[in-house]
């Protein structure tokens, strides 16, 4: 078979695509890339469809080694990209021939890469989709929500293309500042927080918790309380940020449950869930509130 | 429909949450399944998503098609032209399930805690015919409900690391069958050697929202030749 050799598959890389949609009657999560805005550009760069799979790189350390000639692109993370012994950029196409090592090193700033191939991995999909669901047994290379390992073959087909794409720099995020401020929409349980409570909530600096991953991001800092702790378990969108019994906000994610029964005070702004991917634990976020009719301009806007 | 009912509101940026009633029960399963449906025919284009629970729906939307007011407007006439009639294509199911000390490890306390002896809360538990009220959790895991209050039980104070494939346990007024190895805090009375959940076939699972599942007691040889032996002495007690 034609592709990449994993060499060496780093602390945690995963097979993602667009995501599994249409089954969450039956309890089976949507997975799909954590920093969709990485993603995206990874397959636009080479000149994808939106849902190719590509990698998602938890901070570094993947090796891959070529068979074939194609062209790839990395976005994401700052972290070292080496092709061979040469280093290169990241946000912009290269070429690969056959024999070539590519090696992504450890973050310094973010820690999500996103490493798309021309033409997609050519990975099996299940409930129509490739992306890794660990908890859920669904997904990546062997269909059963394994992380990549060594000695995985990623299919791959060749590619002619030689044209150079790059993105240019101010599309490129950036990761410092102390706090990130992230934009959520008040959700329909705010009846359930009293103003002093919200008022906490949004002066208030969230640390992310060392118990956070693709599934949800558990915050520590000032405990929000609700008048309503018993509720029946009822859909949960991505991002909604949920307070369970302890007032320690936590945020789900691609990888979330798909019912839940914690009152939840309202939903992460999708564009900025983005954002959230790139932060590791100990990192520290503030809320602010947008409204739904902002919400939905910005996002037609980014359709276009 | 009942009074002040559908209540409408925005979950995110691209979805809404409607609720069907104050507190779930048949009726509600019946029009949740059957708004879904209706749902899924008339606007699937603009759909990504639909997650059916006890007494809601989460409707997630694609915001770049179609914007909240516009989508609530069209729910609000689905769900007050949706019926709360059985779906004509719902099934009524019958599980076999091995009752014992030794595959439900549970049951003993639970006997306690309610005050009934073990063979009481296993009648009890497959006397009723329960309604499949929403899916979640893990892949193919059904909420049942609504058990005998008799037989109701808080959950575990520390859930166990692992629960096998197959467990029938009760939380509260749930009853549930877990469609693989996880771990999980509900008390453990039984196993059922039915497959609920096979991500390689069609349908991948037994049940949907709105389904109803009855259960049968089977004795120990009758598990055995349905079942995978081994499940029983992997059990955490």
């Amino acid at each position: 078979m034609s592709g990449f050799t994993v060499v060496n598959p780093g602390m945690f890389s995963l097979i993602q695509d667009a995501g599994r949609h249409g089954f969450h009657n039956i309890g089976i999560t949507t997975g799909g890339p954590f920093d969709n805005y990485s993603f995206n550009w990874a397959n636009r760069l080479c000149d994808n469809l939106e849902s190719a799979a590509c990698l998602e790189i938890l901070v570094g350390g993947l090796v891959l080694e070529s068979n074939i000639s194609t062209q790839i692109a990395i976005t994401g993370a700052d972290a070292p990209i080496k092709i061979n012994d040469k280093s290169v950029d990241g946000w912009r196409t290269q070429n690969i021939s056959v024999g070539d090592q590519i090696s992504i090193g450890y973050a310094s700033a973010g820690c999500r890469s996103y490493l798309a191939v021309a033409g997609g991995i050519q990975c099996p999909q299940i409930f129509g989709s490739a992306s890794t669901v660990k908890r859920e047994k669904l997904g990546g290379l062997h269909k059963n929500g394994q992380a990549l390992m060594q000695g995985d073959l990623l299919p791959c087909n060749t590619s002619q293309v030689k044209i150079t794409r790059s993105v240019a720099e101010q599309y490129r995020p950036q990761f410092d500042g102390d706090v990130a401020e992230i934009r959520m929409i008040l959700g329909y349980q705010q009846s359930q927080f009293e103003t002093s409570q919200l008022d906490r909530f949004f002066t208030a600096v969230y640390t992310i918790s060392q118990q956070s991953d693709r599934m949800g991001y558990r915050l520590e800092g000032p405990a929000i309380s609700t008048s309503n702790n018993e509720m029946l378990s009822e859909g949960i969108c991505l991002g909604a940020i949920q307070i369970p019994a302890d007032g320690q906000p936590i945020i789900l994610l691609c990888d979330r449950q798909t019912i839940g029964g914690y009152p939840k005070i309202g939903s992460v702004f999708s564009q900025d869930i983005a954002k959230l991917a790139q932060l590791m634990p100990g990192r520290k976020i503030r809320f602010k509130a947008i409204d739904i009719e902002q919400a939905q301009i910005l996002l037609r806007q980014s359709a276009q | 429909m009942n009074k002040g009912f559908p209540k409408i509101a925005i979950a995110s940026e691209n979805s809404v949450i409607v609720y069907f009633s104050e507190r779930p029960c048949a009726k509600t399963s019946s029009l949740i399944a059957n708004t879904s449906k209706q749902l899924n025919n008339n606007l699937s284009n603009k759909l990504i998503d639909l997650v059916p629970s006890y007494h809601s729906l989460l409707v997630i939307y694609n915001a770049s098609t179609i914007d909240h007011l516009t989508i609530e407007k069209e729910i609000h006439t689905i769900v007050s032209n949706a019926s709360d009639k059985e779906l004509a294509n719902g099934k009524s199911i019958e599980l076999p399930v091995y009752y014992s000390l030794e595959s439900g490890p549970d049951l003993r306390r639970l006997a306690k805690h309610t005050k009934l002896t073990i063979d009481e809360v296993i009648s009890i538990h497959h006397q009723t015919e329960y309604t499949v009220y929403a899916m979640g959790f893990a892949p193919g895991f059904a909420y049942l409900g609504e058990t005998d209050s008799r037989i109701a039980m808080p959950r575990l104070c520390t859930p166990r690391t692992m629960v096998p494939k197959g467990a029938v346990a009760i939380a509260d007024r749930q009853t549930a069958i877990y469609p693989s190895q996880s771990p999980g805090g509900w008390n453990l009375i039984g196993l059922c050697p039915t497959t609920m959940f096979d991500p390689n076939q069609h349908p991948s699972t037994l049940v949907e929202v709105g389904d109803k599942v009855s259960f049968k007691a089977i004795n120990r040889d009758e598990f055995i030749q349905l079942g995978e032996k081994y499940q029983l002495s992997s059990i955490e007690r």
